[in-house]
């Protein structure tokens, strides 16, 4: 089976997937709120303006038929209205959700940057003091609350070393760049704006290290363990007796095999990774989706939670579709195995 | 022998376990002559593997107490890091025992290849040497073409094709023919070959045998041949040495072990040698010894027709029993054929000679014609 065979039958693979998270994210926004129609119109109204008001929704029909009504509004971009901006939640979501995603992506990328040869050089040093190292980092890594590790953060750096800025996406005074992908990185190197660039990287810094800290450690143990385990094989053994170098066996022959069983987790982290940055967002006043999010869950704003709980759904589709890519790519048993 | 190109002595192997000091291999010692193909032989466990990659340096767990390995006269033991990395893959190489676990999976065949023309003896990788292949198509075409051609070598019909192909992608004996190719590629000088065509059907494995049989002579390699098979040791080595639980328990020309076998283990792999398929020492009631816990007299004892109290006391030290051939039993005569062993000699153990050199009492007149203790009494 060719890479691109491969690729259409993992799309596909998701189309049920997808259809399956839509009805359970509509079945929890008709169940959840209890009857709608009675909390829209209070506890005062008759039975017959309930019904009219139901009707009105849609709410007599079957169910197969609300979930059509419900599927094609949200694929319209129907997401109902906020309580709290009383704006439309997709064009309140569609605004927020570049500055997360510029976040989470940078976050895990360098989480998982950094891991590899971290990981690489524990699992080869296994029991000397590089590993006892990458031990203690982990430990701490994964132990220290996200929003504490931000707040320490900013006493120091900010507060004490005056070396970066407390919050935000952007300095006061500086404009956003020109928006394309409103990826305030992306966007700037695009418009050739360097000095907008670098002020967005170093209010982006410490958010993606309070955030990523923790998938730095796990996705770093996790490459450490699977290197200990391929360093066991015949393979690896075949490579020393045919007398190539170690940092070739190392860095080649077993860190493809052990990234690709670690690919997996590092899907799962971006899908934490969002669920997850509220806490970062907050600390340093990030007007992000995860924020947002927390918000509506404060004022019990039903139609923004639905909005947001479906983005972070399709994060995570997304996330394992693009891991499956790559598995299929660093692995060539996946898609050969599979024809 | 004249001119060695491998000499194992004394080698004694030990690893580290929980439940103590495994003592796996205890005092080895053998030769190779070059342009020479020499037989290890022994049931599953003894201990081949770990001699060998004793010998390739692949062992980094072991711990090796007292022993010298010489490479052309060239103590191996006592070379850096660094200077056994050099000479693995050019001078010495391996085919290794698995051929379903020996290739890296997620790499294709042609890959595997080049990266032992491109990278092989090389200390580390090194960035401008990345960049500088990058650049040069001239160099990797030319490794491509000797890679595709030595595929050819190994008679698989279409190179072009396995060199593109991932490991998933073809059959056992593929894999081994592959493996073949990648240890032949560097055209090293003493080739290990661990138990080729083991894991395969018996009619392919029939046909590599054959095939790299012919690929040494070519190249006048020296071998060291592992296999748990006597009758496989049969055709392809000059010379046979039979191992068991860590010890060379009797050496000799392939065609004088034949004619003349003396171990009473080795005897017993002959009897057994029809129902090999089930794999040798089968035939042989009993087990391996505990390495954490070895016998102090014969590791044998357990398990011989023949042991007397005495074996399980006294290390049966080799010794000559003709004039190429050496056996380590309290049966057999001879003097101490390493002179380390020369005051165990002193005090020598009786039990009396093997019961089928007696008159009447040979049990194994089709598998050692001619008279024995003649030929023993000649060169002693
Ligand atoms: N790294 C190691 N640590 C501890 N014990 C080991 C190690 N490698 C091998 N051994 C032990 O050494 C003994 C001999 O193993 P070895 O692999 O050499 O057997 P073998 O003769 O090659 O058998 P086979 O025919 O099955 O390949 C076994 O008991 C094994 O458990
Ligand atoms: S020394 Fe004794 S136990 Fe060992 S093989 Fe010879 S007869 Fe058997
Ligand atoms: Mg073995």
């Amino acid at each position: 089976m060719s890479y691109v065979d491969y690729l259409v039958r993992r799309a596909i693979h998701s189309v049920p997937v997808i259809f399956g998270l839509s009805v359970l994210i509509f079945l929890i926004s008709r169940v959840i709120p209890g009857d709608p129609v009675r909390l829209a119109l209070g506890p005062e109204a008759t039975d017959q303006q309930v019904a009219a008001l139901r009707a009105e929704m849609g709410l007599d029909q079957p169910l197969p038929m609300q979930y059509a009504d419900w599927l094609f509004g949200v694929v319209q971009g129907d997401w109902g209205m906020s309580l709290r901006t009383n704006n439309n939640v997709f064009s309140d979501i569609v605004a927020r959700l570049p500055a997360t995603l510029e976040l989470t992506v940078v976050t895990l990328f360098f989480a998982v940057l950094l891991a590899i040869p971290f990981g690489v050089v524990a699992g080869t040093n296994k029991d000397r003091w590089q590993d006892h190292l990458s031990r203690i980092t982990a430990l701490f890594g994964v132990s220290m609350p996200r929003f504490w590790v931000a707040i320490v953060l900013q006493i120091v750096f900010v507060v004490s070393l005056g070396l970066l800025p407390l919050s935000g996406r952007l300095s006061d005074g500086v404009a956003p760049p020109p928006a394309v992908t409103r990826l305030y990185l992306v966007d700037s190197l695009i418009a050739g704006q360097f000095g907008t660039f670098v002020d967005a990287a170093t209010h982006l810094l410490l958010p993606t290290v309070a955030l990523g800290l923790a998938t730095l450690a796990q996705v770093m143990r996790l490459i450490r363990s699977d290197m200990i385990d391929e360093q066991r094989k015949d393979y690896v053994l075949a490579a020393r007796a045919y007398g190539l170098p170690n940092t070739l066996i190392e860095y080649k022959y077993m860190l493809q095999n052990a990234f690709t069983s670690s690919l997996t987790v590092v899907g799962l982290a971006f899908g934490f990774l969002l669920g997850n940055a509220f806490l970062v967002e907050i600390v340093f006043a990030w007007p992000g989706m995860a924020r947002y999010g927390v918000q509506a869950i404060l004022y019990q704003d039903f139609n923004a939670i639905v909005g947001v709980t479906i983005v972070v759904g399709i994060g995570f589709v997304t996330a394992n579709f693009v891991v499956d890519l790559l598995y299929g790519y660093l692995d060539p048993r996946v898609r050969l195995e599979e024809g | 022998m004249a001119d060695p190109i491998l000499e194992v002595k004394n080698l004694h192997v030990h690893f580290e376990t929980h439940d103590g000091t495994a003592e796996v291999i205890n005092g080895i010692d053998f030769a190779i002559d070059r342009g020479e193909t020499a037989a290890l032989v022994g049931e599953t466990g003894c201990g081949k593997s770990v001699t060998v990659k004793s010998i390739m340096g692949l062992l980094p767990s072991a711990t090796i107490p007292e022993g010298e390995i010489r490479y052309k006269g060239e103590d191996v033991l006592s070379l850096s890091d660094a200077e056994r990395h050099s000479r693995r893959g050019k001078e010495m190489s391996m085919i290794m025992q698995d051929p379903m676990t020996s290739l890296n999976p997620v790499l294709t065949v042609g890959e595997q290849m080049m990266d032992v023309l491109k990278w092989q003896g090389r200390p580390r990788l090194s960035l401008s040497k990345l960049v500088r292949d990058a650049l040069s198509t001239g160099a990797k075409a030319e490794h491509r073409k000797r890679a595709i051609e030595m595929l050819g070598e190994v008679e698989i019909s279409a190179p072009e094709r396995v060199f593109e192909s991932y490991p998933v992608e073809l059959s056992g004996g593929m894999r081994q023919r592959v493996l073949i190719a990648i240890a032949l590629l560097s055209e090293p000088d003493l080739l290990i070959a661990d138990e080729p065509g083991t894991a395969l059907d018996v009619t392919t494995e029939a046909k590599v045998l054959d095939l790299l049989d012919e690929l040494v002579e070519e190249r006048d390699t020296s071998v060291l041949y592992i296999t748990h098979d006597l009758g496989v040791a049969r055709e392809v080595s000059d010379r046979i040495n039979v191992m068991y639980a860590g010890e060379i328990v009797e050496q000799a020309p392939t065609a004088d072990l034949f004619a003349n076998p003396q171990h009473p283990y080795t005897r017993g792999l002959l009897e057994s040698i029809p129902t090999l398929s089930t794999g040798i020492g089968d035939g042989i009631e009993g087990h391996l010894p505990d390495y954490t816990n070895p016998p102090a007299g014969c590791r044998f004892a357990d398990r011989c027709p023949h042991a007397e109290p005495d074996c399980h006391e006294a290390y049966p030290y080799p010794r000559q029993t003709g004039p190429d051939h050496a056996t380590a039993c309290h049966l057999f005569d001879g003097l101490p054929a390493r002179e380390r062993h020369e005051s165990l000699a002193a005090e020598r153990v009786d039990i009396g000679t093997a019961p089928w050199l007696s008159a009447g009492g040979d049990t194994h007149s089709g598998d050692a014609p001619g008279d024995i203790s003649a030929d023993g009494g000649t060169d002693q």
